[in-house]
């Protein structure tokens, strides 16, 4: 370590700076005299083409406290690095600027080599003479004095530098993945698979999400249950998972490594341990309501107009395959619950599991990594007024038609349409319905629509031979291995009619559905008197994205759905450390892609696992306690929950580990209490005065 | 124009039968427009080459078989050509013409009819075309008795245009003749009218 190192302030005393000391003493006096060293980067010519750095670095050279000032063709080569390393002994140097590009690009490099040297790392600082200055000015004169304004302004933050040392923090190897859906599954496999622990988090009763749903998956037409259902019994059978079903994710504390996660279990009514999902209470139950797993989606019965297809009792489990396979009571919809009497389902029970006095626990785990993966889900009904969606029965969605094609669906895999239980002959879908529709506030392509729609007619057709389909599009995007051969074998070999338009309006005539479309590649006004229409309704963010993102303090995109570090070198990680994303929480995505993703996300937490402690980063907020009156603002106005007030002291104090340094606090402290190390204010008005 | 469409009138029997005659599959083309945009002569045309696959595809076959467009098709085969789905234009547009005729729709290009009958005639009576008749009868036929006089000159000095008819091949051209009448006399549509166009 350094002289620097040795004499290192704690982070109150560099607060007093900007203030007037009674005692004359400020910390700069305790900083040894700076003996800098500059070094500007020619870049190739990236730099030297349109700044003169021979004179920048001769220009540096004559400020006081600059003992060398050299310039060489590639600062960032193993020459270059070693020549700032050579002049930290030779000229016995302690502050080392770099004149180069972005520090985002080569800030590491450098403070590396300045730690090789010998010094604080923190002690050398970038001047950004090329995204800042050459690559953005052409005047060879004017840019060059640019370049010496830049570098004189780093010059007087440097002076007022220290250093810094980083902390480190153990590593909790456990994880936690929210959302039981293909991408959950897939990414509790994955980091399990390695032999971590992983806890699996999911609001419904039972795993499986929307692939469960599914019939026939695109481009293979492969069940959706036969490759899925071996992966939710693996997850149900991995000693390395732990399964919480029915629960939410009550609040996220703590930082990368270490978070501490409270998890509400609620009450399902029954003793899961009990339970052997027999599922005699669910035939017995007297109650019949639309069931959420298939969508609400109630068919006609013509043989027994009484018992449609499609509904569950109050007690329920929502596919055979489920897991845990165990019986849940909807309160909302349960006689006992809501008259008081019934209890059927007690009665009827074996193993004696219904638990009517249940009640919502709370469960406290720590986890080292956190991978969320909600999901999506789509348009609500009544947004597309125009197309009857919620209005007219036979007008269903993409998702309630799958659980019609499921062979575990209300019909057994039949086509029937619900008003009536008829086979129908001529079927229209739409796509694009709130997609691509900035009046819907939806402007972005919901991806898989275009896929599922051609699929979907496919399978219509394999189960009604003298049915015919249409589809109307906008476009047809079927990127993806086998994805435009699966569309073209709908349209030639299957003989679905794409027609190029959207539909402007479907009312009710008879029992048949008017759909008035255009082609506009002919030219025509369309008009299809449909037995059923299927509308390929946009994919939205999974509802209490909002607040849930707001728990676990990780950013929201524009369309709602949660934002990636960078959309393409980051995309599963998100703005916060040890918090990653997997499948159509980030974008609508399809099944290939997702579990991708997901595979992605569990190695980025297995990269994280790999590691026994974190070092941090030691940029972080400081608090000056005699300044701060405990007005609690910067507590607001912090995204990473890093500060805390103290209670006795009644003033605000940082947790290190989990400021990252972006300053936010500073701007909203009233009192100029708040500094953040190495950027302190004081650093800023002198490298305003330096070129004012 | 407004159509109603069923499953019923998507593929009338007519679509299989011009499937048949130009062995291709109509479904195939994805309207890309490739053929529309390299025709030579889509400027001229009521609709372009496309937008006649586009109307079969939806089962508008009235509407195609009354177009200009399909008489005005030169069967360059540019379009045959350039498909990226290998679909031959300019075959489903002689399958179309040929049904017209069969079914006595009248073309709207009364011009391409009668030089049709005119070229064929003179190639039947001199094994091959004689220009000097063909431009005759064409702008007697045309009421246009002196369009493209001027140009008659120079093709005549160039050796381009002769004043009597080159009887070479007349005894091939007779078989091709002889064999066109015999097939159609035994083929199935024994009774439909010919040489209505031709």
């Amino acid at each position: 370590m350094s002289a620097d190192a040795k004499t290192r302030k704690k982070p109150p005393a560099d607060a007093h700076q900007h203030a007037p000391n009674d005692s004359g003493i400020t910390a700069s006096d305790r900083r040894p005299t700076p003996r800098v060293g500059v070094f500007v980067c020619h870049c190739g010519i990236n730099i030297a083409k349109t700044v003169d750095v021979k004179r920048v670095s001769e220009e540096i050279a004559k400020e006081p406290g600059v003992v060398i000032a050299e310039d060489y063709q590639y600062m960032c080569s193993v020459p270059g690095q070693q020549m700032i390393v050579d002049a930290v002994s030779q000229h016995n140097l302690n502050r080392i600027i770099v004149a180069a590009c972005s520090p985002k690009m080569h800030e590491p490099t450098f403070r590396r080599a300045v730690g090789k040297a010998g010094l604080n790392p923190y002690l050398c600082e970038i001047s950004n003479i090329r995204e800042h200055c050459s690559w953005v000015h052409e005047d060879r004169e004017q840019a060059t004095e640019k370049a010496i304004d830049i570098t004189r302004t780093i010059l007087e933050k440097i002076r007022g530098d220290d250093s810094l040392d980083t902390t480190s923090t153990p590593v909790t190897k456990r994880a936690l993945v929210i959302g039981g859906g293909i991408a959950g599954i897939q990414a509790a496999l994955d980091i399990a698979g390695s032999g971590y622990e992983v806890i699996l988090v999911e609001r419904e009763s039972s795993i499986g999400g929307h692939m469960a749903q599914l019939g026939e998956t695109f481009p293979t037409l492969d069940c959706a249950s036969c490759i899925f259902t071996p992966k939710i019994v693996e997850v149900a059978q991995n000693e390395n998972i732990k399964l919480l079903a029915y629960s939410e994710v009550e609040s996220v504390s703590g930082f990368v490594g270490q978070f501490e996660v409270k998890i509400r279990r609620k009450a399902r009514s029954v003793d899961e341990t009990v339970c052997t999902g027999c599922g005699i209470c669910t035939e017995k139950c007297p109650t019949r309501v639309a069931d959420e797993f298939n969508r609400g989606l109630v068919v006609h019965n013509p043989d027994k107009p009484r018992k449609p297809f499609g509904k569950r009792g109050a007690i329920y489990i929502p596919f055979a395959q489920a897991q845990p396979k165990v019986a849940t009571i909807d309160r909302e919809n349960c006689r006992y619950y809501q008259a008081g009497k019934c209890k059927v389902c007690e009665k009827v029970c074996g193993p004696k599991a219904i638990r009517f006095d249940q009640k919502d626990e709370i469960v406290t785990e720590k986890v080292g990594a956190i991978v969320i993966a909600t999901g999506y889900e789509t348009l609500p009904r009544g947004v597309y007024g125009e197309y009857g969606y919620g209005k007219y029965e036979n007008v269903i969605d993409g998702l309630q038609l799958e659980r019609m094609l499921s062979a575990a669906g209300p019909t057994a895999g039949d086509i029937r349409r619900p008003s009536d239980g008829k086979v129908p002959k001529e079927v229209v879908w739409i796509q694009c319905v709130g997609s691509r529709d900035e009046s819907k506030g939806i402007p972005y392509c919901s991806k898989i629509c275009c896929m599922y729609t051609a699929k979907q007619t496919r399978l219509y057709k394999h189960r009604v031979h003298d049915g015919q389909a249409y589809v109307f599009y906008m476009d047809i995007r079927a990127g993806g291995k086998r994805y435009e051969e699966f569309v073209k074998h709908a349209q030639v070999d299957e003989g679905t009619v794409y027609l190029r338009g959207r539909v402007s309006k479907i009312y009710e005539r008879g029992d048949k559905l008017i759909v008035m479309g255009m082609d506009t590649l002919s030219g025509s006004q369309i008009e299809i008197p449909a037995d059923m229409v299927v509308l390929a309704t946009a994919i939205v963010p999974q509802h209490g994205t909002e607040e849930f993102a707001r728990k676990l303090r990780v950013g929201i995109g524009e369309n709602g759905f949660i934002a990636e570090a960078h959309v393409k070198l980051k995309p599963v990680e998100t703005s916060t450390a040890g918090i990653f994303i997997a499948g159509a929480i980030q974008a609508p995505k399809d099944i290939p892609d997702t579990v991708a993703q997901a595979g992605c996300a569990a190695s980025k937490v297995l990269n994280l696992f790999s590691n026994d402690t974190l070092t941090s980063e030691p940029i972080v907020a400081s608090v000056d306690e005699e300044l701060c009156s405990g007005c609690g603002l910067c507590i607001g106005a912090c995204a990473y929950d890093a500060r805390k007030m103290d209670e006795k002291k009644h003033i605000v104090v940082v947790e290190d580990v989990l400021c990252q340094g972006c300053g936010a606090c500073r701007a909203a402290c009233p009192s100029s209490a708040c500094e953040l190390k190495n950027f302190r204010t004081e650093q800023f008005i002198n490298m305003v005065d330096a070129i004012t | 124009m407004k159509h109603v469409i069923k499953r019923e009138q998507l593929r009338p029997d007519i679509i299989q039968t011009i499937e048949e005659l130009s062995g291709q599959d109509i479904k195939s083309c994805y309207q890309c427009g490739k053929c529309s945009a390299g025709c030579p002569i889509a400027a001229d045309m009521d609709v372009p080459p496309n937008q006649v696959i586009r109307q079969l595809q939806l089962g508008f076959v009235d509407e195609a078989l009354r177009l200009k467009t399909i008489w005005l098709c030169a069967s360059c085969e540019t379009c045959t050509t350039r498909c990226p789905r290998e679909v031959d234009l300019a075959a489903v547009m002689d399958a179309l013409r040929n049904i017209a005729i069969q079914k006595g729709i009248r073309s709207p290009e009364r011009a391409v009819t009668l030089f049709n009958k005119i070229f064929l005639s003179t190639v039947k009576r001199y094994g091959r075309v004689f220009e000097m008749e063909l431009i005759g009868m064409f702008n007697t036929g045309t009421l246009n008795f002196f369009k493209d006089m001027t140009k008659a000159p120079k093709l005549f000095f160039k050796g381009r245009l002769k004043l009597f008819p080159n009887f070479t091949g007349r005894k091939m051209a007779n078989t091709v003749f002889k064999d066109v009448k015999r097939i159609k006399s035994s083929g199935p549509e024994e009774n439909s009218e010919p040489s209505k166009g031709i």
